[in-house]
């Protein structure tokens, strides 16, 4: 494994392997004394084309926790048919040595289109619309910290999937690890096509969320960007909340073994409200909690793993 | 570039035994850039001297007009010039090229398209004929000066905002109104803006909901398509549908024909093969517009240009610099080069697969272009008085597509690596040759 570009490059026991480590890992964050050697000599790129503070942090924590170097560098977005193409501005970065790069971009497939330019590891931290897999393996580890093993659970995802890179990731990663999933939004904000995707990988759809939440042991709220209303894909916020959010009513409707997940930041009254962000049942500081871990384990297994100059092959 | 190749201009030449685009067996005499004898006894109308070219094995074909070109002069000389455009029409088998307007600045005067006719005769290896802009700078606001284009020498008949759809309905009818005077066309790039915007990229389905990449569905070229024909018939002008690309507009349009409405229609050879699964790797040299569609659009596209419901082939070369391809997807510039393959892939998928005959690639590819352009000394078949404008075809030929070997300024070809069947072997501008086997002459070589 050099890359970690979208879940669907990973198999079931790739991914346990990391969820498991990620444990291990998750123990020396409430050490005293942080760091661990085991990247010492190595130098981790934070490459950040769009604004972003979590997961920026996360990830410069994971590295400087695992003792590699690492340098945190943005981007000015895109510099089109003006100045360096994104291949130069990348590959300028590769030359001086780096073992890997973190990208975030906010163009879907930049993370893959680097790693076909680059001799270094990419990590996709997030591209686009398209996909954030080390989000979706926090969230796994995190409902595994509660609901155990996920195979034959239910989890339903629940918002903006057309724009939601995270709904992408982890729709493969939970359907690789045995879980069942339904979506639940308006008609105008799934994604295009998502008949065809769903009926192709198994997935249930849904414009009823009171009627799915008591069949669920993990409901994933995301994410509406207020913008969103601007473009018409729903009439209110208002009307929104009433039909699509994790209201304080529809708390009641959960199991009570079902935990409730949000990648943040959330948009408390709109998809969720105050009581379900803070309920008990509510993971969302573990999943923040977890994020270092979990990259600290993906860092560590494309880092470390194969040193067998797979680097100098490609 | 090598001379001594090629064969001489002044002597009469014989070309034996040659497939007459699908018209059987035969000999073409051509005597001073005409075409003197067509058939079993042109050899015997060849007059002393005249020099014997063996066709045998090889099609001959009317020189190929392409309705849908992009030379990128003036404005991005970096990318293509006229010359390096017209060297790749001629490679190509192509005897004409159409310019499309979309430059910097834009061909949306008089002056602008002589300077374009008058840079394409200076190279010498096609004749380069400007489309006009349907409106000034392409905003979709104003119309541009459509009558002085069309008197001027450059003879402007074709007239496109192409790259920009001319959305508004009342600009539109007002140019189709405008230009039925000159006996002009309007070749509509069909795209609804606010159905498909700017960064609308990738066809909108499945692949587009799972790569994240905004989606361009079919309906946004559908829905143009069907009101321009509306237009068409409200007007009584001709339009155009430049790059079919979706099953739903084929139907649009078989029923406009139908109806007898002027409408005629394109497609390219990359909507002809490839499709919307090969951008799952974010490879920009798929990014064109409209965007690849799914295998069901390209067979109903593959039909209806069989059935005549799409009228003709046309390029639609779009050169681009590495620097504009190389950047994430959705920055990419939009467009692939297409002039040197389009033969090969009309050969591939349409006449070894028993869609066409060699009879409808000339149409298809010469005489119907010609016609809609109402270009005068070309497409008009391999007859008697007509121009030699000629393309000889080796049908059988294997060719491995090699993005390097271009003689276009730009790189970025879809088609590399890939095998196609049937390539070109000559081509003929008004008796002079302009290329052979890869080789180009221009006007001073």
């Amino acid at each position: 494994m050099k890359h970690l570009l979208s879940i669907a490059d990973l198999s079931r026991e790739e991914i346990l392997e990391i969820l498991d480590t990620a444990v291990s890992m998750h123990e020396v964050q409430h050490r005293d004394v942080k760091k661990l050697p085991t990247l010492r000599g190595r130098t981790i790129i934070n490459f950040f084309f769009e604004d972003s503070t979590r997961t920026r942090s996360s990830f410069e924590l994971a590295g400087k926790w695992l003792s590699a170097d690492t340098i945190n560098l943005t981007g000015k977005g895109t510099s089109v048919s003006k100045g360096e193409s994104l291949r130069d501005t990348v590959k300028t970065i590769d030359a001086m040595g780096v073992d890997m790069m973190i990208i975030r971009h906010m163009a879907s497939g930049a993370p893959a289109q680097i790693a076909q330019w680059t001799k270094c590891s990419i990590v996709n931290a997030g591209d686009g619309k398209h996909e954030h897999p080390t989000q979706a393996l926090l969230d796994a580890y995190t409902m595994r910290q509660r609901l155990g093993d996920l195979e034959g659970r239910h989890v339903a995802l629940v918002g903006d999937l057309t724009h939601s890179r995270v709904f992408r990731s982890n729709v493969l990663c939970l359907a690789t690890l045995g879980a069942k999933v339904t979506l639940v939004a308006p008609a105008t904000l799934m994604p295009a096509g998502i008949g065809d995707w769903a009926k192709a990988d198994g997935i249930e759809l849904s414009h009823d969320l009171d009627a799915v939440l008591p069949t669920v042991d993990a409901v994933m709220m995301l994410r509406v960007q207020r913008e969103r209303m601007s473009g018409g894909f729903f009439p209110t916020a208002r009307e929104y909340a009433v039909t699509y959010g994790l209201t304080k009513e529809r708390l009641r409707l959960l199991p009570d073994h079902a935990v409730i997940c949000h990648p943040g930041p959330m948009n408390r009254g709109l998809e969720i409200s105050g009581d379900a962000a803070d309920a008990a049942q509510s993971l969302v500081l573990d999943q923040v909690s977890a994020g270092v871990a979990v990259r600290m384990s993906i860092l560590y297994h494309l880092l470390s793993g194969d040193q067998s100059g797979e680097g100098d092959a490609a | 570039m090598s001379t001594e190749t090629r064969p001489t201009n002044t002597t009469p030449l014989l070309i034996t035994g040659a497939d007459l685009a699908g018209a059987g067996t035969g000999d073409l005499l051509v005597v001073d850039g005409r075409i003197a004898a067509v058939g079993a006894d042109a050899a015997d109308e060849a007059p002393e001297g005249a020099q014997r070219y063996h066709g045998e094995g090889l099609v001959a074909l009317p020189g190929l007009v392409d309705l849908h070109t992009h030379l990128r002069e003036p404005g991005r000389e970096d990318s293509e010039t006229i010359e390096t455009g017209s060297r790749a029409a001629a490679a190509g088998g192509y005897t004409a090229v159409l310019a499309m307007a979309n430059t910097n600045p834009v061909t949306d005067t008089a002056e602008a398209a002589e300077r374009i006719l008058d840079l394409g005769q200076r190279a010498g290896y096609v004749d380069v004929h400007p489309v006009g802009a349907v409106s000034k700078g392409l905003a979709g606001e104003e119309l541009a000066e459509l009558g002085l284009m069309a008197r001027s020498r450059a003879r402007v008949r074709v007239f496109s905002d192409d790259g920009k759809c001319v959305h508004d309905a009342r600009l539109m009818r007002r140019a189709l109104e405008y230009i039925r005077s000159f006996d002009g066309v309007i070749s509509q790039h069909s795209q609804d803006p606010s159905l498909a915007g700017s960064t609308a990229c990738c066809h909108e389905g499945e692949l587009s909901g799972r790569l994240g990449l905004p989606g361009w569905p079919g309906v946004a070229e559908e829905s143009i398509v069907a009101r321009d024909v509306m237009l068409a018939r409200h007007t009584g002008s001709r339009v155009h549908v430049a790059h079919v690309s979706t099953a739903g507009s084929v139907e649009v349009l078989r029923w406009a024909k139908a109806q007898g409405i002027a409408v005629t229609a394109e497609v390219t050879p990359h909507h002809l093969l490839l499709t919307t699964d090969l951008l799952s790797s974010y490879d920009p040299v798929y990014k064109v517009n409209p965007p690849l569609r799914p295998q069901e659009d390209v067979e109903a596209l593959r039909e209806a240009l069989a059935d005549g419901t799409i009228d003709i082939v046309a390029t639609d070369h779009a050169p681009h610099v590495r620097q504009d391809k190389e950047h994430a997807f959705i920055d990419a510039a939009f467009g692939m080069l297409g002039l040197e393959t389009a033969l090969s892939v009309v050969s591939t998928v349409m006449v070894a697969e028993g869609r066409m005959t060699w009879a409808d690639v000339a149409r298809t590819m010469s005489t119907d272009p010609a016609r809609i352009a109402r270009l005068t000394d070309q497409g008009q078949g391999l007859t008697v008085g007509a121009p030699a404008n000629l393309t000889l075809v080796d049908p059988d030929r294997k060719v491995v597509v090699d993005a390097a070997n271009s003689q276009s300024l730009s790189r970025n070809n879809p088609w590399h690596g890939r095998e196609l069947t049937g390539g070109i072997h000559l081509t003929m501008l008004r008796g002079r040759v302009t290329a052979r086997e890869g080789l180009v002459w221009g006007a001073t070589a």
